[in-house]
């Protein structure tokens, strides 16, 4: 029954998303008010039936309906209400439901709030919207059928993934999907630009939050990825370059250079093909990365389940490919640039720069990513590029970016005199060179560690600086209090001072890095009971083992001693999961985190008896410094985000 | 004209992409193929020793597996069993290790199919590491020099298994100067 309302609710749903890319179409070329609306109509009635399939799903996930295959294979009985409704996202065909569901929320939205003000533009916005919703309720209704029903109906489901079950699975994959699906509607509007001829900056000034939201949840999506991969998966990291982390970080990447490359056309009205070629290759990119993800064609520890799924997602990137790059060059002509650069060292240059090292950045990461692929279609062997490479490529193109970072940001538009540079930055440039000089007298000898320690200094004296030059500014002119200032420098220019929040979370998030890429210490020994293994200043003694059971697997603990130079300091209990339905044991390790280092012990293999057990310690320096600046990366996005009626009624108001 | 031909630029890569259909990523040939296998020493669960050393001269099957491992290893058990008494008399030996398992549910297993080929468990998974198991089961077939002939991932058929085997047979018998050049190898 839930199976059938389903199936009809997407049917319905693919014929009403059909009917509005026609309407729009049809309705703007005959100026047909009338054809107009009945095809926005169509957006509103298409997002209630997704919505309708998307409940039946959920209602069969709660009520553990296992005539529902997807239902059988990905939740069981005994989960909490959590998980069941999270295993919405847990598997293949939920996945695309969910995103088709977010799809049609965000046409739905973009309808609502723009047909009346956009009259030219939105009929096309629609239509592309709807070709992407009509594509993505074909693939749910042929290959990846989240109805598919299921006989005889089994007694218990199969359960996620065990890994999967973790409360990260309740954000990370919706924060990643919100990035993503969001990027669909710049480039509906950069489309819809393209399509029409209007290429006017209206597009990018209606688009530019909305790319910026979807950027924000693309970056906490990739953080928090991290932060589950350290946390959950064993083994100790919490980035891999894979495939499919690539994927999210492809368009991440080309999405960044967007954001700051639509502010030289605001101001110069310069770039305006490279603008409509960035923000369609960020889509392009995403579908590119669902394509990889669920077509099987790379190894990957996060790959779904294959089917036909891929061969659909790699025509619809043909179509978009195709198209797209058919309109830019059709309108080439058009998009002529009104400005030049008129100086090496201005704003406008920085950005070229900053934009040349962000794609160079995608190049290098795509051309690893496919690299297997090319390999073995060219010459016929197997070859898989590791991190060396990627690590190897990524370093020095991520010190260029912290550099532009710090210089970028305080170079005038058009190009500024040495004085002016002199002054901006002399001071932070010495304070990130004695920084550099202070961590080479700690002892600390890699180039690449000190170069990033000098450089997230400098663009942290940067910051600095330029807070307190505002601020300054500001109680000198208009005679307010050092907080009163400070609000009111993100009253007036939100943009600018949100921006340079973001900047020192990249700052905090590259010294994280660094630090725990080059100086992480791992060891790993079979210990017997009451021996010691030795990992930095600390000393952990294997005590015994201990067991519980939980409602899905049985669970087996190390109870390890933990003592830092030899002054005992805590117990911690690593342990294995054993789930009956699974073949291997799922590791759950445990984690003193703390500003400095974190210890991170995981448990191997041991001895039923409890006689010995293989225990592996890390000690990673600064990763948390990862999620700090994860997490000021997001504060800085919100201020720079907050809306402009509501700061300036408050600054209003607060006006005598 | 060259505007039609911009936009084609994008078809080579869409093509790399559709290839990608065609391969099998997970499909990694072992670098370990006509390479001398690693030696290793089990204690059997019988309670003799086996020393693969030992069993130079012979064809030999090494099977990794596990209790745990539902359903590949049930599946390929009657087969190992199968080829251990079918060619037990011609020179071929299966050698079953038994990896990440407790002793009871490993004994178990054995008796559900009624094992008689040798049989010992991997303590530490030392033997697993040496010969690269990336997931229970996988097979080796060695050939009478010690070197591995063939890998096989996953539950073994008897018709791959018996046609390595008998391929191995029908070799030319052993040169003696490949025999030292291995033994000076290893």
């Amino acid at each position: 029954m839930t199976a059938q309302l389903g199936n009809i609710a997407l049917w319905i749903g693919l014929a009403l998303a059909l009917y509005g890319v026609l309407a729009a179409v049809l309705g703007h070329r005959r100026q047909s008010g009338v054809l107009l609306e009945s095809g926005y109509s169509a957006v509103l009635a298409h997002c209630a039936l997704v919505t309708i399939a998307l409940l039946s799903l959920e209602y069969a996930l709660i009520t553990s309906d296992f005539s529902i295959e997807y239902v059988a294979f990905n939740s069981s009985e005994n989960y909490s209400i959590g998980y069941k409704i999270a295993g919405l996202w847990g598997a293949l065909e939920g996945s695309l439901l969910l995103w088709a569901w977010m799809q049609a929320v965000l046409a739905a939205q973009v309808v609502l709030m723009y047909r009346r003000k956009h009259r030219d533009f939105i009929p096309y916005v629609s239509a592309v919207l709807m070709g992407i919703s009509a594509f993505f309720l074909l693939v749910l209704l042929i290959p990846a059928n989240p109805f598919e029903q299921h006989f005889p109906v089994p007694l218990e489901g199969r359960g996620l993934n065990p890994l999967l079950e973790d409360t990260s699975m309740l954000i990370h994959p919706l924060l990643l999907y919100s990035g993503y699906v969001g990027f669909t509607v710049p480039y509906a509007f950069a489309m819809a630009a393209l399509i029409t001829g209007r290429l006017t900056e209206e597009w990018l000034y209606i688009t530019r939050r909305w790319a910026v939201t979807a950027w924000v949840f693309l970056t906490s999506g990739i953080i928090y990825g991290g932060w589950w991969s350290y946390h959950v998966l064993g083994w100790g990291g919490y980035w891999a370059w894979d495939p499919v982390e690539n994927a999210s970080f492809m368009p991440w990447l080309v999405g960044t250079a967007y954001i700051h490359s639509v502010m030289t056309q605001e101001k110069r009205g310069m770039l305006k093909v490279w603008n409509l070629t960035l923000i369609t290759l960020t889509f392009a990119l995403v579908i590119f990365g669902t394509f990889l993800t669920r077509s099987g064609i790379l190894n990957s520890v996060h790959a779904f389940t294959q089917g036909a799924v891929g061969y659909f997602f790699l025509a619809f990137l043909a179509v978009i490919l195709l198209s797209t790059v058919t309109l830019l060059t059709y309108r080439a002509d058009q998009l002529r640039t009104e400005g030049t650069v008129d100086s090496f060292l201005s704003r406008e240059s920085a950005f070229l720069f900053n934009n040349l090292l962000l794609i160079t950045f995608c190049f290098t990461v795509f051309l690893g990513t496919i690299f297997p692929l090319l390999a073995e279609a060219i010459r016929g062997v197997k070859v898989s590029v590791g991190e060396p490479y990627f690590n190897y490529v990524a370093a020095p193109i991520a010190l260029g970016l912290l550099f532009l970072m710090g210089v970028g940001p305080v170079i005038p538009w058009r190009g500024g005199s040495w004085g002016s540079l002199r002054r901006n930055l002399l001071g932070p440039g010495i304070v990130g060179l004695a920084a550099g000089c202070v961590t080479f007298v700690f002892g600390i000898r890699g180039p690449w560690v000190v170069a990033t320690y000098a450089l997230a200094v400098f663009v942290s004296a940067i910051v600095v600086q330029e807070y307190y030059r505002g601020i300054r500014a500001r109680r000198k002119t208009a005679g307010e209090g050092p907080l009163q200032a400070l609000g009111q420098l993100f009253i007036r220019n939100r943009r600018r001072y949100g921006g340079f929040i973001i900047h020192l979370g990249v700052a905090l998030l590259a010294v994280g890095i660094a630090s725990s890429s080059a100086f992480q210490r791992e060891e790993e020994k079979m210990l017997k009971r009451g021996e010691v293994l030795e990992a930095g200043s600390y000393q952990v003694r294997f005590d015994r083992l201990t067991g519980s059971e939980g409602p899905t697997h049985v669970k087996v603990h190390g109870v390890f001693t933990i003592f830092n130079d030899n002054h005992e300091v805590g117990q911690m209990t690593p342990a294995l999961r054993f789930y009956e339905k699974r073949q291997e044991p799922i590791a759950e390790v445990d984690y003193w985190i703390g500003f400095q280092e974190d210890l991170y012990v995981i448990l191997g293999s041991f001895d039923r008896e409890g006689g010995w057990a293989v225990v592996k310690v890390l000690v990673n320096p600064m990763v948390s410094w990862i999620w700090i600046g994860g997490a000021v990366m997001v504060l800085g996005t919100l201020i720079a985000m907050l809306p402009s009626r509501l700061l300036s009624a408050r600054s209003a108001g607060e006006k005598p | 004209m060259k505007k039609v031909l911009i936009p084609l630029s994008v078809v080579p890569i869409l093509l790399l992409l559709a290839y990608g259909f065609w391969t099998d990523p997970r499909f990694v040939p072992s670098p370990l193929i006509e390479k001398p296998a690693p030696l290793f020493a089990l204690s059997l669960f019988d309670g003799e020793p086996l020393s693969l050393d030992g069993l130079r001269g012979k064809v030999v099957v090494v099977n990794f597996w596990a209790s745990w491992c539902f359903p590949a290893c049930y599946e390929e058990a009657p087969v190992l069993e199968g080829a251990w008494r079918t060619y037990k008399d011609r020179d071929v030996v299966v050698v079953g290790v038994n990896v990440q398992d407790t002793e009871k549910a490993a004994r178990e297993f054995m008796e559900r199919f009624q094992f008689t080929f040798p049989n010992g468990p991997d303590p530490g998974g030392k033997i697993s590491i040496d010969y690269g198991v990336y997931g229970i089961p996988e097979t080796f077939v060695l050939d009478k020099e010690g070197r591995i002939a063939h890998k096989h991932v996953g539950a073994v058929t008897a018709d791959v298994l018996s046609a390595q085997i008998e391929g191995l047979l029908r070799r030319a018998p052993v040169a003696d100067d490949n025999r030292q050049e291995h033994e000076r190898g290893a």
